[in-house]
């Protein structure tokens, strides 16, 4: 009776092993998707250097749903520039363009003041109440590229949490049941 | 090992990459093309000048603009964002950026334009410093693409000066 045993033992080893290796796999695929996220933050310096667009207030330029690269350099912020700026007591943070700059003399800090391309005034409603300009601190990052639609599978995915929950598990299926 | 599943992911992997790659070229041959922008202006009248009860000096100005903007546009622009600023320097700050005037330019027919412009937005000193400023108005334009990077330029199209007096 000794090779049955040997037999067990040997499908025993073998689902340990391939148990193993998928963890293994699916170790490494979200790894990866973290190290091109963290990468990114490297080399943009910018606490998220990929933005999706939520609203129409860029319009024409930006549409709901394209996803803007950002950048966060020592450079000082100019005129006419798109940034990327949280206010305090706002979760979201808001995608808009500058359009006026006052940058202290002795210490070199600014005031900055935003609009929306197609809103009709300028942001002071949007900002805290009583808060006139934004500083630097409120700044994650400039917009310097543009890529269209690619943001709509993440809107999708927060506004209908059920196909990100579909999606998650038809990955984790594929990964789990996959033989090579 | 080469199931339905299989091959489509690598399908729609390759689909992606390729598709990538092929914005990024589109973005990349627009560094090739050097646009030449002509543009000028002049203050036709100082509509309003004074001090708020804030204390800072605001401006009213009345301008007439021109430029010509048909050579930024490339096969890869979307449109192109164009504003009129005044620059200036203070006792108080090294640079002050007031945006007067903004416009978006879709496509190449209305890339050249003249126009006679009132200040869209406040033109507002932080602080009074303005009566006898010099003040430079700089053209800023942003050739916003269809994919990939931003370019941005501006020029100098106008110096004047500030009456000394308020009106």
């Amino acid at each position: 009776m000794g090779w049955i045993g040997e037999t067990i033992d040997s499908i025993k080893s073998l689902q340990i092993r391939h148990v193993l290796s998928q963890a293994v796999s699916l170790g490494m695929i979200v790894t990866s998707a973290l190290i091109i996220w963290k990468g990114l933050m490297c080399i943009t310096g910018s606490e998220s250097p990929v933005v999706v667009v939520l609203s129409g207030s860029m319009e024409p330029g930006f549409k709901r749903g394209d996803i803007l690269f950002l950048h966060m350099s020592k450079d000082p912020i100019r005129a006419g520039e798109i940034v990327v700026f949280n206010v305090d007591g706002r979760e979201i943070p808001i995608v808009h363009r500058v359009i006026k700059v006052h940058e202290r003399q002795d210490t070199g800090e600014v005031d900055i003041l935003t609009k929306g391309d197609n809103n009709f005034g300028d942001d002071r409603l949007l900002y805290a109440q009583g808060q006139l300009w934004l500083q630097r601190h409120h700044i994650m990052g400039r917009a310097v590229g543009f890529l269209p639609y690619v943001g709509w599978v993440t809107i999708i995915m927060t506004e209908k949490p059920i196909i990100k929950y579909i999606l998650i598990g038809a990955l984790g299926l594929m990964v789990i049941t996959s033989k090579d | 090992m080469h199931s339905v599943l299989y091959r489509l992911n690598t399908l729609i992997t390759l689909a992606g990459f390729l598709l990538a790659v092929m914005c990024s070229l589109a973005s990349f041959t627009d560094t090739f093309h050097v646009p030449s922008v002509t543009a000028h202006a002049e203050v036709l009248k100082v509509n309003r000048f004074r001090k708020q009860l804030t204390g800072n000096d605001e401006v009213s100005l009345t301008l007439n603009v021109s430029m010509n903007l048909r050579s930024t546009f490339t096969w890869n622009t979307k449109q192109v964002f164009v504003f009129v600023a005044a620059e200036y320097e203070t006792a108080k700050n090294s640079l002050n950026q007031v945006s007067l005037w903004d416009h978006i330019i879709q496509d190449k027919g209305h890339a050249k334009l003249e126009a006679q412009i009132t200040n869209k937005y406040p033109f507002i000193d932080q602080g009074s410093h303005l009566r006898g400023k010099k003040i430079q108005l700089v053209l800023h334009w942003y050739i916003m693409p269809k994919t990939g990077k931003t370019i941005e330029d501006k020029m100098v199209i106008s110096d004047f000066r500030l009456p000394q007096v308020y009106t």
